[in-house]
């Protein structure tokens, strides 16, 4: 049969007959649904580590040139939350990818729980990111709303630092870049949290909807790639970690 | 057969629009705003960027005219500024980006892989009402009073010393990056997993493995230029930034970054121009592409090496000598892709059945003058000629070469290419040649002459300028109302043609390729049934075998 | 890989819950060694005069980079993915790299003088 238009033998008669529900008419099978749209989500996942991309070029330089600057500036993090945060977020991943394994073995009641505690943990990650950013509101460390040098031009002032670090005062032009430390600090936590705050928005629909069992009857897709995201905003705050919190802490 | 044309119409007596077909399909203003059609999308996108181009024609026009006289005569400086930086932001992002990719792209990428739409229908959507959504943001810019920075937002101007819409336009150049990542995203999943039995990827249009390359582009590049652009905005607002040296920060780290997206930008919207001139060259020439295997690797390679050159636009910015020595040699060897295309469709005319339709018209156009702004591009990868000629009218001659003789006139070879198949109905030939010749000649008018003023000096986004430029700058004005007239008269005529243009059939062109096996307009779904793709691509014997074969069965 | 058919073939693999306790308890090992290695001064190497490579953050990336790998090969399943995802995953680290690695050199080489 060389003729273009040759009806495919199979596919479209099994597409149109045994057509489940949650296959779109584009796809011939449920397999390249599911394979597109997975791949789909991988790119989309490239564009983000792009975007993130050009923060960490922009860190970088601002590191280098100031770094006395960026290690008291770094000082300021309290190292119980940032590891707290850490341990909360790989301990999300892994109930997340627990989650997707329960839609794949069709287990409601696990796919539901592990949601679930995805979803505590993350918004326990951001209540602690709240904390840690209050408490930089009361130090006055937000840069263009609530800023002063003090505790970079006199150490000393900051008693519960300067016991730890014993930091040395910054001379006025590199104490004035601590300013840029925590910009930075705000703008990379911030668009973090932002795709923390969408990502359990979209595990909270997510939750609503295997409590309706559209994820255990075989059709996991979108768990999975959800799924990836979440992993990958794991992975954003792997690097903003040490970046952030461990500069120099001897 | 006429030698002169191969144009094949269905009997005009008889012959009709297909009754059932994308257009036609459902009634209604909210299955437009609502449609998960490629067709239908691509249809909607057509007339947004085509009321962009005219918005940004019009300021181009504003521009021509302040520089018939040396001094500021028909506006201030300031304003100066500001039309030009809206008519930058407006031409590269609302149309150059967008022009091919999202309205042909959109239209005939399914089809071409014998698919019934591309993967995924609401990205496909989102991504117009993005740009729907980032053109009333510059709309609001423009109309507040716009932004005067140029197109490329620099530093630290943009951040601390002007007091113009800088975070409107930024915020709105932010989102319709998202809505070209989004075009470029369905394209690569498309091509990758939607293409129908037999199609391999040897057996893709050379349209396809431009399109890919430029999607790649897109997905990789713009959010690079969102970051910097939201980098910006919070820099504006709350006066603490990397950007501004005052605070300590880099202007240079801007121009990295912005860079960084904005010369593969310029192969986003280069690829999909020539994407469409291997098709029409191709046909026009009843010929296969020359070279296909080098002519679609070339296009990956062009969009691989896109990411290794961009700091050639900062030769002169206070880069170190070195990294200046590295990117220019890195210049050098991205032209060379772009250079075997042009070989390649050189060699596909060779002893090919060449006629001169309007789209082989366009086709030629872009290929002269494509290679006129690419050899000068060669010159300003160099840093030495660099020096002199950057941020002269040279630049502004070298990117209009390659954006408007190449891209525009590729877009234009394109639109009038697969006009028949999307509208059903053909353009009248003789008044579209007629405008594609006045576009060549209003163009070289216009443009030509930058280069000479670039060499002598004259420097870029000045309203004012000496007085022994005069001569040449009125020369290019004149040449820009003619291009004026070539670009308001394809408006005119494709919409006479919807309604009283011949009706056009499957393959007026006898094109190979899929879609054009299909009727005209196409089918919601494109096909009956999902083809199978059992001959290479730019077959025409097949297409001829094919031809008897239907001929007989009548 | 010519449509769907071939698609068909790849069955999703799923990952059994003890390989991501596994890959959990590394994960939070390596946490808690980055946190120990900032308290010590790992020392520099110097390569050149006025090229000098300081331990510490190389150890903190490196053991970055380590958990960032283990996320991507088994929570983010690209171990069991086709060829055409680790080679979007590879894509997106390449590009990422040439984005700093090629600014860097202009800063690196601005102190080198003009020639």
């Amino acid at each position: 049969m060389s003729d273009t238009t040759a009806i495919a033998n199979g596919a479209v008669d099994d597409a149109h007959h045994e057509h489940p529900p949650y296959q779109r008419h584009h796809f011939e099978t449920v397999a390249q649904q599911f394979d597109a749209t997975n791949f789909a989500m991988w790119l989309f996942l490239l564009t983000e580590v792009m975007f993130f991309g050009g923060l960490f070029m922009a860190y970088l330089i601002m590191r280098n040139w100031y770094y006395p600057a960026f290690v008291e500036g770094s000082h300021q993090l309290s190292i119980f939350w940032g590891t707290a945060n850490t341990g909360v977020l790989i301990v999300s991943s892994f109930t997340m990818a627990m989650a997707v394994w329960s839609a794949q073995m069709r287990r409601k009641g696990a796919l539901l729980g592990f949601i679930l505690l995805t979803i505590i943990l993350g918004t326990a990650f951001l209540g602690i990111k709240a904390i840690e950013w209050h408490e930089k509101w009361e130090k006055h460390h937000v840069p263009g709303f609530h800023w002063s040098e003090a505790s970079f031009l006199n150490p000393q002032s900051d008693t519960e630092v300067y016991s730890e670090y014993h930091d040395k005062p910054l001379a006025p032009d590199m104490a004035a870049k601590t300013q840029q430390y925590f910009f930075l600090y705000f703008a990379m936590t911030g668009m973090h949290a932002l795709h923390m705050v969408i990502g359990v928005g979209i595990l909270v629909f997510l939750f609503f909807r295997a409590r309706a069992g559209a994820y255990t009857t075989g059709h996991y897709t979108f768990v999975e790639n959800f799924g990836l995201y979440w992993h990958f905003v794991d992975i954003i705050w792997i690097f903003l970690f040490p970046l952030l919190y461990l500069i120099s802490r001897y | 057969m006429s030698a002169a044309t191969i144009v094949s119409l269905p009997d005009q007596s008889t012959a009709r629009i297909p009754k059932m077909n994308f257009l036609s399909r459902e009634k209604g203003l909210l299955s437009w705003l609502l449609t998960g059609d490629h067709k239908r999308i691509a249809t909607l996108y057509l007339i947004s960027i085509t009321f962009f181009f005219f918005v940004g024609g019009a300021l181009a026009g504003l521009i021509r005219l302040e520089l018939l006289t040396p001094q500021t005569s028909l506006m201030a400086a300031d304003t100066y500024n500001k039309v030009f930086s809206m008519h930058g932001l407006i031409m590269v992002f609302f149309f150059l980006v967008p022009s091919v990719p999202a309205t042909i792209g959109n239209f005939v990428i399914p089809m071409m892989i014998g698919a019934k739409d591309l993967a995924l229908p609401k990205i496909k959507l989102l991504s117009w009402y993005l740009y729907v959504a980032a053109g009333i943001m510059m709309l609001y810019t423009m109309i507040t009073g716009g932004v005067d920075t140029g197109w490329t937002f620099t530093t630290p101007l943009s951040t601390h010393y002007l007091n113009t819409h800088v975070i409107s336009a930024g915020l709105s150049v932010f989102v319709a990056g998202f809505s070209s990542i989004f075009t470029g995203l369905n394209f690569i999943v498309t091509i990758h997993k939607m293409r129908c039995p037999g199609m391999t990827w040897f057996r893709l249009p050379l349209f396809v493995w431009s399109t890919y390359a430029a999607s790649i582009l897109m997905v990789l590049g713009t959010p690079v230029l969102a970051i910097t652009l939201v980098l910006v905005v919070l820099e504006r607002l709350f006066h603490i930034g990397v950007f501004d040296p005052a605070f300590g920060g880099d202007p240079l780290l801007f121009q990295h970054l912005f860079w960084f997206y904005s010369h593969p930008a310029v192969y986003i919207m280069i690829l999909p121009g020539m994407a469409v001139i291997s098709e029409v060259v191709s046909t026009f020439s009843r010929k296969r592409v020359f070279g296909y295997t080098a002519v679609a690797f070339s296009s990956v390679a062009i969009a691989v090496f896109a990411f290794f050159v961009w700091a050639h636009h900062m030769f002169i910015m206070g880069i170190s000598n070195y990294a200046a020595m590295i990117f220019s040699l890195l210049t050098m060897l991205v032209a060379v892709p772009s250079a075997i295309k042009i070989y390649n469709w050189a060699f596909t005319l060779y002893k090919g059945s060449v006629t001169f339709e309007t789209p082989m018209l366009y086709a030629f156009g872009f290929m002269g003058l494509f290679t006129i702004g690419g050899l000068t591009g060669v010159f300003l990868g160099s840093t030495g000629t660099d020096i002199h000629l950057t941020e002269t009218y040279f630049i502004v001659a070298h990117f209009h070469f390659v954006m408007v003789g190449g891209m525009l006139m590729a877009f234009l070879s394109g639109i009038h290419f697969w006009w028949p198949k999307w509208t059903g109905r053909m353009y009248p030939e003789k008044l579209s040649q007629l405008a594609a010749l006045i576009t060549f000649i209003g163009f070289n008018f216009t443009f030509f002459p930058q280069f000479i003023l670039g060499m002598l000096g004259m420097p870029r986004r000045y309203a004012a300028y000496p007085p022994e430029f005069q001569a040449l700058n009125v020369f290019s004005t004149a040449g820009a109302t003619i291009l004026g007239v070539g670009y308001l008269l394809p408006i005119l005529y494709l919409t006479w043609s919807l309604k009283y243009g011949e009706v056009a059939g499957n393959n007026p062109w006898q094109a190979t390729g899929l879609e054009w096996q299909t009727q005209s307009p196409p089918l919601t779904e494109n096909f009956p049934e999902i083809p199978i793709m059992d001959h290479e691509a730019y077959d025409y014997e097949w297409l001829e075998k094919n031809q008897q074969k239907e001929a007989a069965g009548v | 890989m010519s449509g769907p058919h071939a698609e068909a073939e790849h069955e999703p693999h799923v990952v059994s819950p003890v390989v991501y306790l596994a890959i959990l308890g590394c994960l939070l090992a390596a946490t808690a060694l980055t946190v120990w290695a900032s308290y010590i001064d790992l020392g520099e190497w110097h390569i050149a005069p006025g090229l000098t490579l300081f331990w510490n953050p190389v150890v903190a990336l490196a053991i970055a980079s380590t958990k960032m790998t283990l996320v991507v090969l088994f929570f983010m399943h690209v171990k069991y993915s086709t060829r055409l995802t680790k080679l979007t995953v590879g894509a997106g680290l390449f590009t990422f790299l040439v984005l700093v690695g090629m600014t860097l050199a202009d800063y690196f080489t601005r102190a080198w003088g003009r020639w």
